[in-house]
């Protein structure tokens, strides 16, 4: 038999089918080999990166994901068994996250991860998850605009802290505003809602300006910055070029009541970072702040900092939502297995499935009542508006009268609504794994 | 997105102080980059850890400033001393043994950065550390169009005097016409009693102290990380190879890149002014490898 050209492509793409097979059916062969095993531990995946720029936030991410199973664990753990956290190190680098997930799927088997604290990960780690039909939770805010079947985030979304945020600036200080993000998607993305919200109220943007993840060099923007003159500048920076951008600000002579910087990230660790001085004035929304007075979040601050994980100092409201997500992650895998009955059955989907309308009530949540959304996975919540103060910490300005649902298309009404089972397009389509 | 949101209006008191914050910007990329300079120029060894001395030299100030209570000012030349003294160090146990060898050199520094990197990690932890700067460097000079804050303005100054000096040791005393006879040529710098390897251990220590001091200046301006060495790597790298290896070419490509990138960044912002700078230098590699100044011939 002679191989001609045209043979050889049959063959080799029958070839190809072949080998893909496997993968195919995978979830089936998986199933003889149990997510959770009835004599061993329960494995949870922390993928926060502990180096690198990020690591400014993210250290406390593992240090409070730990601290949380501890909680647990020493309170007879999850059905009886112990929670074992496996710990990876991201290191701040996006390659770094989309290899580690699979690591923790397909060798440690992880029941689920928490992890990341940029949407760049988010994005990063999720095709992976999608791909295995696996769960990850991402414990932080986030621009939304995303409908997957596998991913659920227990931080605030566009709807509920921008658009709390923006027309109370507006109010106090002004309508003419510059934008400072670090250069990835979130901030891009969060801006163009933030336009929404400001042109809403008449608002004007000066200028709209990016550095890179970790730059630190402002100059050449505060320069801007003076030449438009804004009466708020909007800063979605994150890690340590937020840090970098604070202290920059006072050096170059700005002052906080005459200008000043409205956050969705500096929260207390970055003021801690930056030192109080640096902090003091400028504002944050957020659904959590340390100087929340609830007997609830006293007993978390103060059993939290008094712990070995505590070292950080304070607490802040990515920390506080990365806890959440370890008791949502208990209580949807205690709801899978009241529905299903045998721990070794249960599998990340099921978990998720479960999570729909699961709430944790004012005794474990330090910002309060929340509940995760039946339809797109999100969390609701009440979103809260700080001023920092001289010590470093929040002074609570505003805080939302009830509940606020997250909606991850608020801006985006022809792309369809999000439910449970993919996204529902005005076509009358259901997409899934929307990114 | 409409045009004018992309360019912003020119303002002349605004682009004066940019041509400013140029200077600045150039100084911050000269002192990353004269260690290198020196280093490549005169051993032609290419030292790919030359970021993690910049690092040590920002940790090591943070010791002494922390555990010392040393003032900002003194730490500069005790840094300068302690990284020289690393280097010295590093010179005699691994670079001494690669000479003539260039491609393992580039990968001996680069494991040794790597080393470096874990060893300040596993010593410090990867919790980010500060530097604090004396208060008396708080101000703002604002004179008509100029805003610069003062720790700039003194980052400025030292990398003037940190450059005059060097200038003044290549140039005007035996040691540094010692240096020159061995870069030009080392063989023949041998034949007349020059030893060549003393030299290179020296040369080396001064290019590492420098970035020590270029170190413990950054500290003042960034967050102390264990990786945040390869951030300044890269401009450090841009400034030699655009400058071609000589301490003038260095003075002049650093200026020409901190204006551009501080022009462009002023004109557009500063993604796209990173976009235009990167290609703008890679379409003059294209058409001068060997950088804008180059060593004179050797005269045989």
């Amino acid at each position: 038999m002679t191989i001609t050209r045209r043979s050889l492509i049959k063959r080799s793409s029958a070839l190809a089918l072949a080998l893909s097979t496997p993968a195919i059916f995978r979830p089936s062969s998986a199933r003889a080999q149990p997510w959770i095993s009835k004599n061993g531990t329960i494995k949870l995946g922390v993928l926060f990166s502990q180096s690198g720029p990020l690591a400014v936030v993210e250290n406390d991410s593992t240090q409070v994901v730990l601290f949380a199973i501890d909680e647990i664990n020493a309170n007879g753990g999850v059905a009886g068994m112990q929670v074992e956290p496996v710990v990876i190190d991201a290191k701040s680098d996006v390659k770094v996250y989309s290899e580690k997930i699979s690591q923790l799927i397909l060798s440690d088997r992880v029941i689920s991860t928490i992890g990341g604290y940029t949407s760049a990960s988010r994005r990063a780690v999720a095709p992976f998850v999608m791909a295995r039909d696996h769960l990850f939770y991402y414990p932080t805010c986030y621009e939304g605009r995303e409908c997957t079947q596998n991913v659920i985030c227990t931080g605030p979304l566009a709807n509920q802290h921008s658009q709390d945020l923006i027309p109370f600036m507006v109010q106090n200080f002004g309508k003419r505003v510059y934008f400072v993000g670090s250069n990835y998607i979130w901030p891009k993305e969060s801006n163009k809602v933030a336009r929404v919200w400001l042109e809403k109220v008449g608002g004007e943007v000066l200028g709209e300006d990016y550095v890179p993840i970790g730059g630190s060099e402002f100059a050449p923007i505060f320069n801007k910055i003076r030449q438009a003159n804004p009466d708020f500048i909007f800063s979605t920076l994150i890690g340590d070029s937020d840090v970098a951008m604070h202290k920059q600000f006072l050096s170059e002579g700005f002052k906080a009541d005459k200008m000043p910087i409205a956050s969705l990230t500096t929260g207390e660790i970055e003021v801690r970072a930056m030192g109080a001085e640096a902090g003091a004035g400028h504002f944050l929304s957020a659904p959590y702040f340390q100087a929340l007075d609830t007997p609830t979040n006293n007993r978390f601050v103060e059993k939290y900092l008094g712990s070995k994980y505590g070292g950080g100092g304070v607490t802040h409201y990515n920390m506080e939502e990365t806890y959440l997500a370890v008791y949502f992650w208990k209580a949807g895998l205690e709801k899978a297995l009241a529905q299903t009955g045998d721990i070794e059955a249960i599998t990340p989907r099921m978990i998720r499935d479960a999570s729909g309308g699961v709430t944790i009530g004012d005794e474990i949540s330090p910002e309060g009542k929340v509940w995760i959304d039946p339809d797109n996975f999100n969390m609701w919540l009440r979103p809260k508006i700080g001023q920092c103060q001289g010590d470093g910490q929040f002074k609570i300005i505003k805080v939302a009268d009830q509940h606020v649902g997250p909606n991850p298309f608020e801006i985006y009404p022809d792309r369809g609504v999000c439910k449970a089972d993919g996204l529902h397009t005005p076509a009358g389509a259901i997409q899934k794994g929307v990114l | 997105m409409s045009v004018t949101d992309f360019w912003t209006p020119f303002e002349l008191n605004s682009f004066l102080n940019a041509l400013f914050i140029g200077l600045s910007i150039a100084s911050i990329w000269l002192i990353a980059a004269v260690g290198l300079t020196i280093i490549y120029g005169t051993m032609g060894v290419i030292n790919m850890a030359h970021g993690e001395l910049i690092m040590l030299g920002a940790y090591t100030t943070y010791v002494l400033q922390t555990f010392f209570y040393i003032p900002f000012l003194l730490c500069l030349p005790l840094v300068f001393i302690i990284v020289s003294i690393f280097g010295l160090f590093i010179e005699r146990t691994i670079i001494r043994r690669l000479y003539n060898r260039p491609l393992d050199t580039l990968l001996a520094t680069w494991g040794l950065s790597l080393i470096l990197i874990q060893g300040v990690r596993v010593i410090f932890g990867t919790a980010p550390k500060y530097v604090s700067i004396p208060s008396w460097l708080n101000f703002q000079v604002s004179l008509g169009f100029l805003h610069l804050p003062g720790f700039r303005l003194f980052i400025i100054l030292a990398t003037a005097a940190l450059i005059f000096a060097t200038w003044y040791i290549a140039y005007r005393t035996t040691w540094g016409i010692r240096v020159r006879a061995v870069m030009a040529d080392p063989d023949m710098a041998s034949s007349f009693g020059i030893d060549s390897n003393r030299i290179y251990s020296i040369t080396f220590a001064y290019g590492a102290g420098l970035a020590g001091v270029a170190g413990a200046l950054f500290g003042g301006l960034k967050t102390l990380l264990p990786d945040m060495g390869s951030g300044y790597i890269v401009e450090a790298f841009l400034v030699v190879v655009v400058g071609g290896t000589q301490l003038l070419g260095s003075i002049f490509s650093s200026i020409i890149l901190g204006e551009l990138a501080s022009i462009f960044s002023y004109f557009t912002n500063d993604t796209f002014a990173r976009f235009v700078l990167f290609t703008l230098i890679v379409i003059f590699l294209r058409f001068r490898p060997q950088g804008l100044i180059t060593e004179g011939m050797k005269r045989r």
